[in-house]
């Protein structure tokens, strides 16, 4: 699997090129500025490209913009945005297009190589991988005024939690350490009460989830 | 002693009386082609500007007029006891003509001293001149009663007294007396006349200064208090937190080090810890630098700044944006902590459910805008939010307006200038 990989820090960049390196990818290019960045993605066609948000020249956020601009030029292309912060704002803006295969996770998430490597193959193959705390956010911001969110069990929010955040029935019953089946049941309970369509899907049942999480129905 | 006294005072007035003389004779001759000069210069310098040839000149000549001016300035503190600050804008060394020229003609002290020229060559000349002719009127008195009169044999008016003989000649010796009694009243006392007339014509407008002195001062210990506050904040909040937990992940890998052979799997459990405890480490500095300066506002600027900081309120908020490129980096920065104190306060004290935000900029004016629908009732008072807002936003003359009657809704306004 080919990667095309920016950040400017040359040890976070040194760290991240051995992981991905260590876990059988490709690196194609390993750049550090916004142009050099979209020079790469516009050349190399990678699988999937691994984006620091902030990015010289300007250290504003120029990788988050070479990513939409890039995805815009070709839509689906796969991007997993790395940020010191996370903020809905960007989630938002990347997931808007719906064609998923969009990452927005925090650095930190990187010291935990196998889930990191789970999340860089699950943008890859087109699905999603939200930052926990994004969700919380999420969460957080609309458990106040709405009706359905409130009436879901603990349980069912936990597993709401872990699917927005993109994981599969299988990885979420990992987790949490019960059958898939269960979770299979918990989540048409969670799409019953939030009144979403079932989908089989994986990848845009995590998109609609979100959707809801973001805008409210 | 007694005597001493009143005779060395008396010396002494005699000598402030000519000295005054002297200075005003001095200062009238000088100051009236100096004057008329600098004047003439300057206005046929700026006249030719439209043709160019004025770019070129109008500098020099302003320069001059400064220097002549400024020469006034020194006179008047060094004779007078007056002090005529100067008050003209700095400009940049390697500037060009053109932004010399109008950036000479665009500070407000220029055209008080073109204001100043021409009552300088006139009242400012009178009132230069006048302590001389006190004394040297009575002088030419004296001569016409010792026998100066005979030399005009058709008479001669001296002031108001026609002098036609010896008699009337002493009696314009008695005006002569008059009048050198009056100078030895008014002549040092014209002199200050004279300083404090081209005081009140150069000088800028004291009062507003004034006022703007007490307001820079306030303002700026209000904002070295702030950030020295902000600096123990941040000291401490590194000091407790990340610098903690940075260590105990350094003692665990120390321990780890030593363990790995001989328990690798408590080793394990170690290395876990240490991971955890360097991931807390990251979550207080993201908090701490949120707090100094939120990377959405280095990354986006002001409108979206607060538009990730609606998204993270418990309340629904629309904001409206309307920001033609970026601010100064210090004002969106205040403009971001005083919108983020409103709404925390809007959160916290009204029981709104739906708030808006308005940012925009106009007329040289940066306006954010928050309203709610809670209950009101807010004030700018001691130990209140606002009032600290109101403290921040002074450091950049900024402003705050609140109008919040009871049963609200509330409307906090904030405004600061910005180029």
């Amino acid at each position: 699997m080919r990667v095309v990989l920016a950040e400017d820090l040359f040890l976070l960049r040194d760290g991240l090129v051995r992981l991905l390196q260590a876990h059988d990818f490709e690196i194609a290019a390993a750049v550090e500025t916004g142009p050099e960045l979209a020079a790469a993605l516009a050349e190399l066609d990678p699988d999937v490209a691994v984006v620091d948000v902030r990015l010289p020249p300007t250290h504003t956020d120029e990788g988050l913009q070479c990513a939409l601009d890039a995805r815009r030029k070709r839509p689906g292309l796969p991007v997993l945005v790395l940020s010191q912060h996370v903020e809905q704002l960007y989630a938002r803006e990347l997931l808007a297009d719906g064609t998923g295969g969009v990452g927005y996770l925090l650095k930190d998430r990187v010291f935990d190589a196998e889930q990191f490597v789970d999340a860089v193959r699950r943008v890859a193959a087109g699905g999603t991988a939200m930052d926990p705390q994004v969700i919380q956010q999420l969460l957080a911001r609309r458990s106040g005024d709405d009706r359905p969110l409130a009436r879901l069990t603990p349980r069912e929010r936990e597993v709401l939690e872990l699917m927005a955040q993109g994981r599969s029935n299988a990885a979420i019953a990992g987790k949490l350490v019960v059958t898939e089946r269960a979770i299979a049941k918990h989540t048409a309970n969670i799409f019953a009460k939030l009144g979403l369509e079932v989908s089989d899907d994986d990848n845009r049942r995590v998109l609609a989830v979100l959707a809801y999480l973001d805008h409210g129905r | 002693m007694t005597m001493d006294t009143k005779n060395g005072s008396g010396r002494t007035t005699g000598r402030g009386i000519g000295l005054a003389a002297v200075r005003g004779l001095a200062l009238a001759l000088v100051s009236l082609p100096g004057a008329v000069l600098c004047f003439c210069l300057s206005l046929v310098s700026i006249a030719l500007i439209p043709i160019g040839v004025g770019i070129v000149t109008t500098p020099y000549a302003l320069t001059g007029v400064r220097a002549f001016a400024n020469s006034r300035r020194v006179l008047a503190a060094e004779w007078g006891g007056v002090r005529i600050p100067p008050a003209y804008r700095p400009l940049p060394e390697d500037a060009n003509p053109w932004a010399r020229t109008f950036g000479m003609l665009r500070d407000p002290a220029t055209w008080r001293d073109l204001r100043w020229l021409p009552v300088d060559m006139t009242a400012g000349f009178v009132t230069a001149l006048l302590p001389a002719v006190l004394l040297l009127y009575p002088l030419e008195g004296f001569a016409l009663a010792i026998g100066l009169w005979r030399v005009f044999p058709d008479g001669y008016w001296y002031g108001f007294v026609p002098v036609t003989g010896q008699a009337s000649a002493f009696g314009a010796a008695a005006l002569g007396l008059v009048l050198l009694f009056l100078a030895h009243f008014l002549t040092p006392r014209l002199l200050g006349v004279h300083f404090r007339l081209t005081r009140a014509v150069l000088a800028g407008d004291q009062g507003e200064l004034a006022e703007r002195v007490r307001v820079l001062t306030e303002t700026r210990r209000d904002a070295v208090d702030t950030s020295a506050a902000e600096l123990r904040r941040i000291e401490r909040d590194l000091h407790d937190g990340a610098q903690a937990r940075l260590v105990a992940v350094g003692m665990d890998l120390g321990t780890i080090e030593a363990l790995l052979d001989k328990d690798p799997a408590r080793a394990k459990e170690l290395i876990a810890q240490a991971r955890r405890s360097s991931v807390e480490a990251l979550t207080e500095l993201r908090e701490l630098v949120r707090g100094i300066h939120p990377p959405v506002l280095a990354e986006r600027g002001l409108g979206d700044a607060v538009r990730a900081l609606a998204l993270r309120l418990p309340v629904a908020t629309e904001v409206s944006v309307d920001l033609p490129g970026r601010a100064e980096a210090p004002v969106e920065s205040a403009a971001y902590f005083a919108v983020s104190e409103v709404l925390t306060n809007a959160v916290k004290h009204s029981g709104a459910d739906r708030i808006w935000v308005d940012v925009h900029r106009a007329d040289g004016m940066l306006r954010a805008t928050v309203t709610d629908n809670g209950k009101g009732g807010a004030v700018i008072g001691a130990g209140s939010g606002l009032a600290g807002v109101e403290r921040r936003l002074g450091t950049f003359d900024g402003v705050l307006a609140v109008s919040s009657p009871a049963g609200g809704p509330t409307m906090v306004t904030m405004e600061i200038p910005c180029a």
